[in-house]
């Protein structure tokens, strides 16, 4: 019912729309904003996969309105690697592990374990293992994932 | 799984929210963090004429010291509080339960009041502000009062919030630096629901239980406070009581429920059994110390 007019910076560059009340930040970065590497499983924040970086915290994108984001900075998937394709530690990790099969769930794993890993303070294993939890993943067993998570708490594995 | 069209307003401070909701004659829904509400709206549960956003509102956020007492703003997230020095220090154990809602994620969104507003039953922090004897500070264009957290509660997801009022204030009492906290859940996984769970606090004062407070989530269908467990409690020495007793008497207050999960039955024998455990537990590593 209500329009709003938003203003946000996703992956660095400045973007605004008028949105709905109710459309959520995922489907407006996926459908309004092209960003298709917001994967939206479950749309009811279950399964963590259109988890993205929000003012520098990762938050599940269906979970949030767009209209909320109005002001925010926001990160996907797309803004991770360098402008020459070199991947994210977090995707070279995850690719190093044999994080990933399918890819479905790649994306938010990506970002959740990018907005920890890029604290002050690292983190240690057990904050990135713990925080996989918010994370389903059907293909891979997590295995490969939670060893992607040591190694980027610097364990060796 | 979209959301239906809901006015989505977004007011900056508590009087503008207490007005939108006096006006909108509960046709309103507050939206906090709104990592429950949300998947309501999309599995449309929920379907709100107007979304009064919080989260602009500052004055909502944050953690302050009151007269013997810790006042945490509603709109505080789960994790801001787990980071914050105050409540670590004044409060742990209610950092501890925080730390055991939803995921990292979803704490990076949800909030202590919308969760403690929302009255899911086997939630931690309804449990918590039950245990840990909170008042809720509850505001509408009609004036402000304040409410125990211990009868806040009416039923699942019901409690004695008005549709033109909003939480305001959490106040937490002080609890001495060396009581002895006990908290435990059982859960399918982390970050879920609790099947069972437990928290509380004992303060000792010569070798002697002085005060006792302790409340069950997951066992009913709002946070139930233990009182006959309490009661049996003061004035005992630890060394003397019978952990396995005073479970009984804890569990004869519940009233849990049969669902997919786990069973009335199953609730209860798990209950019992870490219900004598955490206390054990919780009072021994005070006899050593």
């Amino acid at each position: 019912m209500s329009d709003h007019r938003i203003e946000l910076t996703v992956n660095g560059q400045t973007r605004s729309a008028t949105v709905e009340g109710r459309r959520t930040l995922s489907d407006f970065l996926r459908i309004d904003a092209g960003y298709t590497g917001v994967h939206v499983g479950c749309e009811h924040g279950v399964c963590g996969a259109c988890t993205v970086i929000v003012d520098g915290r990762a938050v599940r994108s269906c979970l949030m309105l767009a209209v909320q984001a109005d002001g925010a900075a926001v990160t996907t998937v797309e803004g991770l690697a360098a402008p020459d394709g070199t991947l994210h530690p977090v995707q070279q990790a995850l690719r190093d592990a044999h994080g990933l099969q399918c890819g479905f769930c790649t994306p938010g794993i990506v970002m959740t374990l990018a907005a920890l890993t890029s604290d002050e303070k690292k983190p240690g294993a057990e904050t990135l293992l713990g925080a996989m939890s918010g994370h389903i993943c059907r293909c891979t067993g997590y295995q490969g994932i939670r060893k992607a998570a040591r190694a980027l708490a610097g364990e060796d594995v | 799984m979209k959301p239906a069209p809901f006015d989505y307003m977004r007011p900056d401070t508590i009087e503008e929210a207490c007005a939108i909701l006096a006006e909108a004659g509960g046709g309103a829904t507050v939206i906090a963090g709104g990592q429950t509400l949300m998947p309501l709206l999309a599995l449309r549960m929920s379907q709100p004429f107007i979304l009064v956003d919080l989260s602009r509102i500052t004055a909502l956020r944050g953690v302050t010291r009151i007269a013997e007492a810790t006042r945490i703003g509603p709109m505080t997230t789960q994790n801001d509080a787990i980071a914050d020095a105050t409540l670590q220090s004044r409060l742990p154990l209610l950092v501890q339960a925080l730390r055991h809602v939803g995921h990292h994620q979803t704490r990076n969104r949800g909030t202590i009041g919308g969760s403690i507003a929302f009255g899911e039953p086997a939630a931690e922090s309804p449990a918590a502000a039950v245990a840990l004897g909170a008042t809720l500070e509850l505001r509408s264009v009609r004036g402000v009062r304040t409410v125990p957290a211990d009868e806040f509660y009416l039923g699942p997801y019901a409690t004695v919030i008005e549709p033109d009022e909003l939480l305001t204030a959490i106040d937490v009492p002080d609890w001495p630096a060396d009581s002895v906290p006990l908290f435990r859940e059982v859960a399918l996984r982390p970050g879920d629901f609790a099947l069972v769970g437990l928290i509380g606090s004992i303060v000792l004062e010569s070798g002697k239980i002085a005060r006792a407070s302790l409340a069950w989530f997951g066992m009913g269908a709002t946070p139930i406070k233990a009182r006959r467990a309490e009661d049996a409690l003061i004035g005992q020495s630890p060394d003397s009581l019978q952990p396995a007793l005073i479970a009984e008497l804890a569990i004869a207050e519940t009233d849990p429920f049969d669902d997919h999960h786990a069973t009335a039955d199953y609730r209860r024998t798990v209950g019992q059994r870490i219900f004598t455990r955490t206390l054990s537990e919780a009072l021994g590593i005070r006899q050593a110390a």
